[in-house]
């Protein structure tokens, strides 16, 4: 392969993990990577982002209050008008870049593969993998069309890693004015607190689930997670019943984790909650049915009651510290 | 305030998916019932409709063999009306397809604005309303997880990696409904039998004006290549507790050095 364009989320001058693994990947398929970004910080992202692979930076600006989906997807169309299309274009399949995909998608008239794990080259041509049905089958499928084709591929799909490239040359390019599309505007931001690692980079992750009983047990996840050092996640269960945002949840519509040791609580084990998490080093459940399905990918499996075991387990980590 | 949901009509998912050997795609013969996932975008539309003050909601779905059980579930909650698009040159279609047949359907509707859920339960792709808004030449805002509408505009708090971020677009516009933003009501038994005599107009590809190589298989432009079980973990040391198990976990998380 000749090409491939990556899209490149970045905040404050940092590119996002996904960006950077998809780097990782891009520069394994082809000679030339191109990394599209946007808004304030770009230009200081642009110099990890060539560490990391891209031998072109595109850089379409600030977006302002604008959602970026319609204005970017239209920046990268002028930019295939421009240079030609890549052979292939990786997304990272996160809130803005799936936006982003879709709107590119339907403007060039080219489908969007997505849900993606793994690529792998095949006759001159990226080959994508996905996990299906809960990750128990893994499907291979390819684009028969015309280039570009759109990746979205899920987070810690790759090993992000510099590649000791040098500063890439950066290029300004349009953000066009897309009119009707683009008359969503961000009228406020909230963030909420976060104290320790993000769940997804965290080398520990203690999740709950629907055994933990009632929303205010979460909290010994919580400590636990803290005291490790380490991401509270959960089950979709418990996101759905509102114990826990949805940034919380794990699993094949949730976050795909791969900590050193995941600490499954109360969670039965349902494929689609496994999906994102058995690519795990190590894995420990502690639940009370000895026949739960988590105790067959689990290296220590703890038959138990989490209102017993964590409040010692914690007490007995805090004795160690 | 005229509020269309495209709701996706499934396979249920507690029994068997399995993929067609041949054309590797879902296999969507028998019952379909309504998308769990949709039943949230139903729900917000007739609150929606309801805050308003007036107005209908109106439910587009494309599914095969006529299927109408998972839209008679959603108009027994209180839905108006539906459109279903049934046609055998769907047959195969991925997401920008079926965007193209709901673009087509939501044209002839023209509601205020347009309801989905951010993924489907056995596609998720998640791209589908996306491309239908591109299409339409509407804004979106997916992510939602609150919403409310004035007469010419829809405020969403929008879930993002930190928090949330308060958006508010013009009408019309389409929405993505995260699962859990509402409590979907179940159907009363008034409701189901109303919903058997609500209209559901069926059309096909030809009655939409597009054209058969432009959706379906013929329109999908990407194969699937091969379908393999996936590698198995294997389980470890399973230990009962008998009120000493978390000095074990405090052991073997010595032994990989987290402790
Ligand atoms: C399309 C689709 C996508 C989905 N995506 C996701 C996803 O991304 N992530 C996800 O997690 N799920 C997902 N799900 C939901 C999934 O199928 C399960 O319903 C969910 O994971 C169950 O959550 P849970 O394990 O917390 O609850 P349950 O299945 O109810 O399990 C609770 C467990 O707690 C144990 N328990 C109860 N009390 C105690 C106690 N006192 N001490 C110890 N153990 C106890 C029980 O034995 C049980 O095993 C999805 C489902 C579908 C259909
Ligand atoms: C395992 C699997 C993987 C797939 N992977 C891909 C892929 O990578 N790329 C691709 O292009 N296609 C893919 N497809 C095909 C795709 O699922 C179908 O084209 C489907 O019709 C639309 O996509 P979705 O279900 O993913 O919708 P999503 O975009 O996930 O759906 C979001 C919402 O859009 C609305 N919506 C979606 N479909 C309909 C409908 N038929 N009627 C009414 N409203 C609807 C609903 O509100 C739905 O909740 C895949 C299918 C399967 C079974």
């Amino acid at each position: 392969m000749d090409r491939i364009w990556v899209l490149a989320e970045q905040r404050d001058g940092e590119p996002s993990t996904v960006a950077l693994e998809l780097l990782a990947a891009a520069r394994s398929f082809a000679g030339t990577v191109g990394a599209v970004t946007w808004g304030s910080g770009a230009a200081e992202a642009a110099a990890t982002l060539g560490e990391h692979g891209a031998t072109k930076v595109y850089d379409a600006g600030d977006v302002g209050d604008s959602l970026p989906g319609p204005r970017v997807a239209a920046a990268i169309a002028a930019l295939i008008e421009a240079e030609g299309a890549p052979d292939a274009l990786l997304v990272g399949q996160t809130y803005d870049g799936r936006d982003v995909a879709g709107r590119l998608s339907a403007r060039l008239d080219r489908p969007v593969l997505t849900n993606i794990v793994g690529l792998s080259a095949e006759d001159g041509a990226l080959v994508s993998e996905h996990a299906i049905f809960g990750g128990t089958q893994v499907l291979k499928a390819r684009f028969t069309g015309e280039s570009p084709g759109i990746f979205l591929i899920r987070a810690k799909s790759f090993a992000a890693e510099p590649a000791g490239g040098g500063a890439p040359e950066v290029a300004s390019i349009e953000l066009p004015d897309t009119g009707a599309t683009d008359g969503a505007k961000v009228k406020g931001r909230h963030e909420e607190e976060r104290s320790g690692p993000q769940l997804d980079e965290a080398a520990v992750v203690v999740s709950g689930g629907r055994g933990l009983g009632s929303a205010e047990h979460y909290a010994l996840v919580e400590e636990l997670a803290g005291l490790l050092h380490g991401a509270p996640g959960a089950s979709r269960a418990i996101v759905d019943a509102g114990w826990v945002p949805y940034s919380h949840q794990v699993g094949q519509t949730g976050k795909t984790v791969k900590p050193t040791v995941y600490i499954a609580c109360g969670i039965s084990g349902a494929t689609q909650h496994m999906v994102g998490m058995k690519g795990a080093k190590n894995i420990i459940a502690i639940n009370k049915d000895e026949s739960a399905p988590i105790f067959t990918i689990a290296d220590l499996g703890v038959v138990g009651d989490v209102h017993t075991v964590l409040p010692k387990l914690i007490e007995a980590i805090k004795a160690h510290q | 305030m005229n509020v269309a949901v495209c709701v996706k009509q499934i396979p249920d998912p507690a029994g068997e998916l399995a993929l067609d050997p041949s054309t590797h795609t879902l296999v969507r013969e028998g019952k379909l019932i309504l998308d769990d996932s949709d039943s949230y975008g139903v729900e917000m539309a007739l609150q929606l409709v309801e805050a308003a003050g007036g107005g209908e909601v109106t439910l587009v779905s494309m599914a095969p063999n006529n299927e109408t059980s998972g839209l008679r579930t959603a108009l027994a909650m209180g839905a108006a009306k539906a459109v279903l698009i049934s046609d055998e040159a769907l047959a195969g279609s991925d997401a920008l397809g079926t965007a193209k047949v709901l673009a087509a359907a939501v044209s002839r509707i023209q509601p205020d604005l347009v309801l989905a859920a951010t993924e489907s339960t056995d596609g998720y792709t998640g791209t589908t309303p996306v491309q239908l808004a591109e299409l339409l030449g509407w804004p979106a805002v997916t992510f939602a997880k609150k919403v409310e509408v004035s007469p010419d505009s829809v405020t969403v708090q929008r879930q993002t990696e930190a928090g949330y971020d308060e958006v508010v677009s013009p009408l019309p516009a389409v929405v993505t409904v995260t699962a859990g933003v509402v409590e979907p009501r179940y159907p009363s038994f008034k409701g189901i039998m109303a919903a058997r005599s609500k209209p559901v107009e069926e059309l096909t590809v030809a009655d939409l004006g597009l054209e058969a190589s432009a959706v379906g298989a013929a329109g999908a432009r990407q194969e699937v290549i091969s379908v393999q079980a996936a590698e198995e973990r294997k389980a470890g040391e399973i230990v009962t507790d008998e009120g000493d198990a978390h000095q074990r976990i405090v052991a073997y998380l010595e032994q990989i050095k987290v402790l």
